[in-house]
């Protein structure tokens, strides 16, 4: 009893401010429970009864049929292929797209970028279904394109832009170039264009001293950039559907076609429960593949 | 490391408007080679911008700029070969050390054994050997400022510019590091041009400094000669402490309280001038002393400051005019016995009695040039 006298003595209200510290730790952690409530109960309850549908059997049984079937029918492969292949058109061509306009955005004055970057997410505010049909009046047979295009001598027949990869693409890269744009001009803006002084006053000339400097002080950016398009591709519905016609059929669309025509809840999961997991696989490789970047840079001259 | 020659600079009418703003205003300037030059004034005098034209980074609207015989006034940056300080250091993050200063070589395809060797020379010379494998951001100001410096003059450039490299440092290491880059100068020998507002920075460091006011030059000389004689108030007052006394010039005499003005140097021609009073210039004269040799001025104590190594006298002449006189803490001459409002003679050497025209250069600031109308 004397010794913890003594004790709080030598150090006055250390419990106190313990308890303090304490309430202090708790108060920033409730910040975060109703966001973390809703990833419960909107996002893992639910991927969780997609598991649980997923090795159902048609009957209601514990059963690998749906991933079984995924195995063994071709037209699943190609599904996926597409599926892949029209993301990574889609951000390989938003990046060619993106690149040089972010560049042009971070070199404007701070008023004038801001106008430009509002203009740059301006479809974000319209809605995506009329976007994707205003595409399909400018794109079809007789749409303005076609009929424009031969009245000026540029084509002769009409041109199939629409219901195939071409239109596709065309829908996907107009809806994800913001999401392209925002991080690499954010990106872009935070590089000292001291960086670029530097390196032109120690002898490069202007595309040395964009690739060996600007370009790899981009990448996060970059990096970022293409992770959101391709990921957001991956699971594009609208417009895929609306403007690839039936041709181009991705993971999205087959879901939706086990859903509303076949009622097979346990296929459509099973599909959803793949497409997932290749995306986390492919975040996974790709955050490493940036690891691996950092490494062989800090590497590099040493 | 081989030194090649130092070059030259020499600027000729070198102008440049943002504006009506003239951030150059016909700037004539000789550098001489191997020289250190100081480019001296306060934020928005051009100082900065003059040496962005001589790097490349500003295009100027009119005026010519030789390194050596050369005209290089439209060469590109990467072309001009010199080597450049930035304030910030401007170090590339994503590169090691190695890399940052190795990368000028790269550029010029020195093959990679001798990169190494070059790149270990260089961080040797600015006492960093065995750093070229870390990262940037793994060290403090002071090592950033000398890879830097070692990124520079890595590629031996024949001239050496310099944006106030300093001034992200603190106080101690900032004045060793003034030292040292003037020695590495003296080593090296390359043409120097280096900007800062510190004017005892400048000081210290320079062959001569060029000090800069409203985009022309106000004065181009040797610190001493700067510091003793400025050519104008707005030098007197940014280079040191100093207070102004009006006095008139007739036939080459000029009268302070009723007696001729003692200087060592010419007064010049009939007219207004100011006397400089320069804080270490003035003394306390003993009372009832012939003071024979010194200009004495009456002056009443306001109050005296213990500064530590020094004290400093704040006093008002008999116009009125606030002047400081610094003394030494102890023994004789010291502010010790005095109290305000105490009568004190004060006295300035000849050699130290400087007059200054009273015209304010016509770009000074507007505040300057109204105070120097209403001394006068």
């Amino acid at each position: 009893m004397h010794s913890e006298a003594q004790a709080a003595a030598a150090a006055p209200n250390a419990d106190a401010l313990r308890r303090d510290a304490w309430r202090e730790r708790a108060g920033l952690a409730g910040l975060a429970l109703p966001a973390l409530a809703l990833v419960t109960v909107l996002m893992l309850l639910p991927v969780g009864w997609l598991f649980y549908l997923s090795v159902l059997s048609d009957s209601g049984q514990f059963s690998l049929e749906h991933y079984r079937r995924m195995w063994e029918q071709p037209s699943y492969a190609r599904t996926f292929v597409t599926t892949f292949q029209v993301s990574f058109l889609t951000t390989a061509i938003c990046l060619l797209l993106g690149y040089p306009l972010s560049y042009f955005l971070s070199e404007l004055p701070k008023r004038a970028a801001n106008l430009c970057m509002i203009a740059v997410l301006l479809p974000l505010w319209t809605s995506l279904l009329v976007r994707t049909y205003a595409w399909l009046v400018l794109l079809q047979r007789k749409g303005l394109i076609n009929n424009w295009g031969i009245e000026w001598g540029l084509w002769s027949e009409p041109l199939a832009l629409v219901h195939n990869l071409t239109g596709t693409l065309i829908g996907t890269v107009h809806v994800m170039l913001p999401f392209m744009v925002l991080p690499l001009y954010a990106a872009m803006r935070s590089i000292d264009r001291d960086y670029l002084k530097a390196a032109a006053n120690l002898g490069a000339t202007p595309a040395r001293a964009f690739w060996q400097v600007f370009f790899p002080l981009s990448l996060p950016g970059l990096t970022t950039g293409c992770l959101i398009v391709f990921i957001l591709c991956l699971g594009f519905y609208v417009t895929p559907a609306v403007l690839g016609g039936g041709k181009v059929i991705m993971v999205s669309s087959r879901i939706a076609n086990d859903i509303e025509i076949f009622f097979n809840w346990g296929a459509a999961s099973a599909l959803g429960v793949v497409l997932l997991a290749l995306t986390i696989l492919l975040i996974a490789l790709a955050s490493k593949a940036v690891k691996l970047q950092d490494v062989l840079r800090a590497r590099e001259g040493a | 490391m081989a030194r090649n020659s130092s070059l030259p600079i020499h600027v000729r009418q070198l102008t440049k408007r943002y504006g009506a703003v003239h951030a150059l205003d016909h700037i004539d300037l000789d550098i001489k080679s191997g020289e250190f030059l100081t480019l001296l004034g306060p934020s928005g005098s051009g100082k900065t911008t003059l040496l962005t034209v001589l790097a490349g980074f500003t295009r100027p609207d009119s005026g010519s700029l030789k390194f050596g015989d050369e005209e290089v006034i439209t060469t590109p940056p990467h072309k001009r070969g010199v080597g450049m300080v930035f304030q910030n250091y401007a170090l590339f993050p994503h590169m090691t050390v190695g890399a940052n200063v190795g990368f000028p070589l790269k550029l010029r395809g020195v093959d990679k054994q001798e990169i190494h060797h070059r790149v270990e020379a260089a961080l040797e010379m600015v006492r960093l050997g065995g750093y070229g494998a870390r990262g940037v951001d793994q060290l403090s100001g002071g090592q950033r400022q000398r890879v830097a410096l070692a990124r520079a003059m890595v590629f031996e450039p024949r001239i050496m510019l310099m944006d106030e490299p300093l001034s992200a440092l603190d106080k101690q290491l900032r004045e060793h590091m003034q030292i040292e880059l003037r020695q590495l100068h003296d080593k090296l020998g390359m043409t120097t041009v280096y900007v800062t507002h510190d004017q005892r920075e400048a000081l210290t460091m320079s062959d001569r400094i060029a000090v800069i006011n409203g985009g022309r030059i106000m004065q181009l000389d040797t610190p001493r000669a700067i510091y003793e004689r400025p050519a104008n108030r707005f030098v007197a007052e940014f280079i040191g402490e100093s207070a102004f006394v009006p006095v008139q010039v007739r036939q080459g005499v000029a009268n302070l309280g009723g007696r001729a003005l003692k200087a060592e140097s010419a007064l010049g021609a009939d007219g207004a001038r100011l006397l400089m009073l320069r804080p270490e210039h003035l003394q306390i004269l003993d009372a009832g002393r012939a003071h024979d040799g010194f200009n004495v001025l009456d002056a009443r104590v306001v109050a005296t400051i213990y500064q530590g190594d020094s004290s400093l006298l704040q006093a008002t002449l008999s116009d009125g005019t606030a002047v400081s006189v610094r003394c030494a803490s102890g023994g004789a001459g010291s502010a010790a016995a005095l109290r305000p409002g105490d009568a004190v003679a004060l006295g300035l050497a000849p050699a130290h009695t400087v007059l200054l025209s009273v015209e304010a250069p016509a770009h000074a600031p507007a505040e300057k040039r109204a105070e120097t109308e209403a001394a006068a």
